[in-house]
């Protein structure tokens, strides 16, 4: 039986109380907004780009504990990365949650304590939903990210 | 905020509770999902008005129409075929009488309330409604009584006006009144609110719209189940619902209109059964209801429908709507009070539904946890976006009663609102 604690670490609980990067950092200049439609979660993530690295990166918006802190570490993890990089990471983080790799790769550091989503499957897409904004920021896309 | 939200929830609304001698645990072991564990708990089942559980003897009724009944109805000279066409057109009247429509041939079974309300957008409406017409709903809708709506008016270039609430959730009725307007072609309203639970003066609104010569479309999904309806009485033109939220079967609903418009209407879908005669000239439609009922019906479904009224008359419509009272009242007062919740939808007059959000814990993570509990309750818009953006909320955690819930189960909620305390704590 899945336990709430795999699922709401204090890391984690932590996160939603006092995310990270929650701001529109100075020299943005990409930004993408995801929205969830089964629960009204919305972020929205914001680059400052230096040429194919995100030198900055920040997010605001409304979610879930599990959607927030997502966001809050994404937001630490990828800072500095190249959009190769941060895709990997994605990656990574993706098969994580979605319970295909079972021990987290090294790469993804920190976020590892999202391993306890994978119990939860309709929680994947608030653990996911900021960092499908990510993705669409980097490609320059303006259009909204759904997660449906 | 309004006057009415200083005074304490309790006094506001709470009602004595009303001993009506129901033996909840006799209604319970009628209910075989009722008897389900989830994650090792007894499985709290508060999430009735998405859909309700089923009784076995409306299970019953879906085996013994395949075992024994089916063929395809009003075609057929053999055996089985004339049976089930008794069924059918029975259980048509046990409908009507259910919500004492004038005549049964104004009894139209659809696939739900959404195709309900869409028939009636997509033929009537399309006719009455035209450039520069309005049609008025209210701010309590469910998206299935917007979004017909709101097609029709884009492709009329017709306006949708809407009657604003109060911070209870109660409908403004002057404000109300004041839209009905010489355009106003239509009103469409819900009887019931499904994200607040509020009960609209219907009779009331119908009488309004009457006086000006506006017909009524009532979206009753969630009225049906928990109050009795008197359609005649209300006076209502159109009145959709769905069995599901019934104790009935997915897959069935009935949209009720009055005689005299539903034979003005062009038909809606065009097939077998609702035709009299075809040639590639000319189609002649048949009369009501078969002109609305295109193609082979859910005639499972309709078996299931009319066991699902029986067992609620069984009941007693009465008693279901004073036993779920109790259960909404003692849920108020004591989920009301536990520190951080802030009930949305207070109106005084209520039926089945407690919405909530608690400070600092999104809905979402209160369902993940009220779930390890074994607790079912919605979390979400609840189909009913504008109504969270009314209350400046993107979603609320919704409990709804149905008859075989407990006082017990209230008190799992509760402690299951603990857990969530003590998580986030």
């Amino acid at each position: 039986m899945p336990e709430l604690r795999d699922l709401y670490q204090e890391v984690i609980l932590e996160h939603s109380k006092t995310p990270r990067n929650y701001k529109e950092p100075a020299g943005t200049n990409q930004r993408a907004e995801g929205y969830n439609p089964l629960c009204g979660d919305r972020f929205t993530v914001y680059l400052a780009m230096d040429g194919d690295r995100i030198r900055e990166i920040g997010f605001q918006g409304a979610g879930c504990a599990i959607s927030k802190a997502s966001a809050s570490m994404m937001t630490q993890s990828v800072k500095g990365k190249t959009k190769a990089e941060a895709h990997r990471i994605f990656e990574q983080f993706h098969e994580l949650v979605t319970g295909h790799s079972h021990e987290p790769e090294a790469e993804l550091g920190k976020l590892a304590v999202f391993s306890g989503v994978s119990e939860f499957p309709v929680r994947v897409k608030c653990a996911t939903l900021a960092w499908h904004t990510l993705e669409a920021a980097l490609e320059g896309n303006q259009e909204n990210v759904s997660t449906e | 905020m309004s006057a009415a939200a200083a005074v304490p929830i309790r006094e506001r609304i709470a009602k004595p509770l009303v001993d009506i001698g129901f033996d909840v645990e006799k209604i319970r072991a009628d209910f075989p999902i009722l008897r389900t564990k989830v994650h090792g708990h007894p499985l709290v089942y508060l999430d009735n008005a998405a859909t309700s559980q089923k009784p076995q003897a409306v299970i019953d009724a879906l085996v013994r129409y395949y075992e024994g009944e089916n063929a395809n109805i009003h075609r057929g000279v053999h055996y089985l075929s004339q049976i089930a066409t008794e069924a059918f057109e029975q259980a048509r009247e046990t409908v009507r009488a259910f919500v004492n429509a004038a005549d049964a041939k104004e009894i139209i079974f659809t696939r739900g309330t959404t195709e309900a309300i869409n028939l009636v957008a997509q033929t009537y409406g399309r006719v009455h409604v035209g450039a520069g017409d309005e049609v008025l709903i209210t701010a309590m809708e469910h998206h299935s009584n917007i979004v017909p709506w709101q097609m029709l008016c884009e492709e009329k270039g017709a306006k949708l006006r809407i009657a604003p609430m109060n911070d209870e959730g109660e409908l403004l009725l002057e404000k109300y009144e004041k839209l009905l307007s010489p355009r106003t072609k239509i009103v469409a309203v819900g009887h019931v609110s499904n994200a607040l639970g509020t009960i609209n003066p219907l009779k009331q609104m119908i009488a309004l719209a009457h006086a000006k010569g506006i017909p009524v479309v009532v979206d009753g999904a969630q009225a049906v189940p928990h109050l009795k309806v008197d359609l005649q009485d209300l006076d209502a033109d159109f009145y959709a619902f769905s069995g599901h939220k019934m104790y009935g079967p997915t897959g069935i609903g009935v949209l009720y209109g009055k005689a005299a418009l539903l034979e003005a209407m062009p038909p809606y879908q065009g097939g077998g059964d609702m035709i009299s005669s075809v040639t590639f000239e000319k189609t002649i439609y048949n009369k009501l209801p078969h002109k609305f009922e295109a193609g082979t019906p859910d005639m499972a479904g309709v078996a299931g429908l009319k066991a699902a009224i029986e067992y609620m008359n069984g009941v007693g419509i009465g008693k279901i709507a004073a036993h779920e009272q109790n259960l909404l009242v003692y849920a108020t007062e004591i989920v009301g009070s536990l520190p951080g919740v802030r009930l949305i939808g207070t109106a005084r007059e209520k039926a089945s539904v407690l919405s909530f959000v608690l400070d600092e814990v999104h809905p979402h993570d209160i369902g993940t946890i009220l779930d390890q509990e074994g607790i079912a309750v919605r979390t979400g818009h609840h189909c009913a976006q504008p109504v969270m953006e009314r209350f400046g909320i993107p979603a609320t955690v919704r409990a709804s009663f149905a008859v075989y819930n407990t006082k017990g189960e209230v008190d799992a909620l509760v402690r299951g609102i603990r857990k969530v305390h003590e998580v986030f704590a």
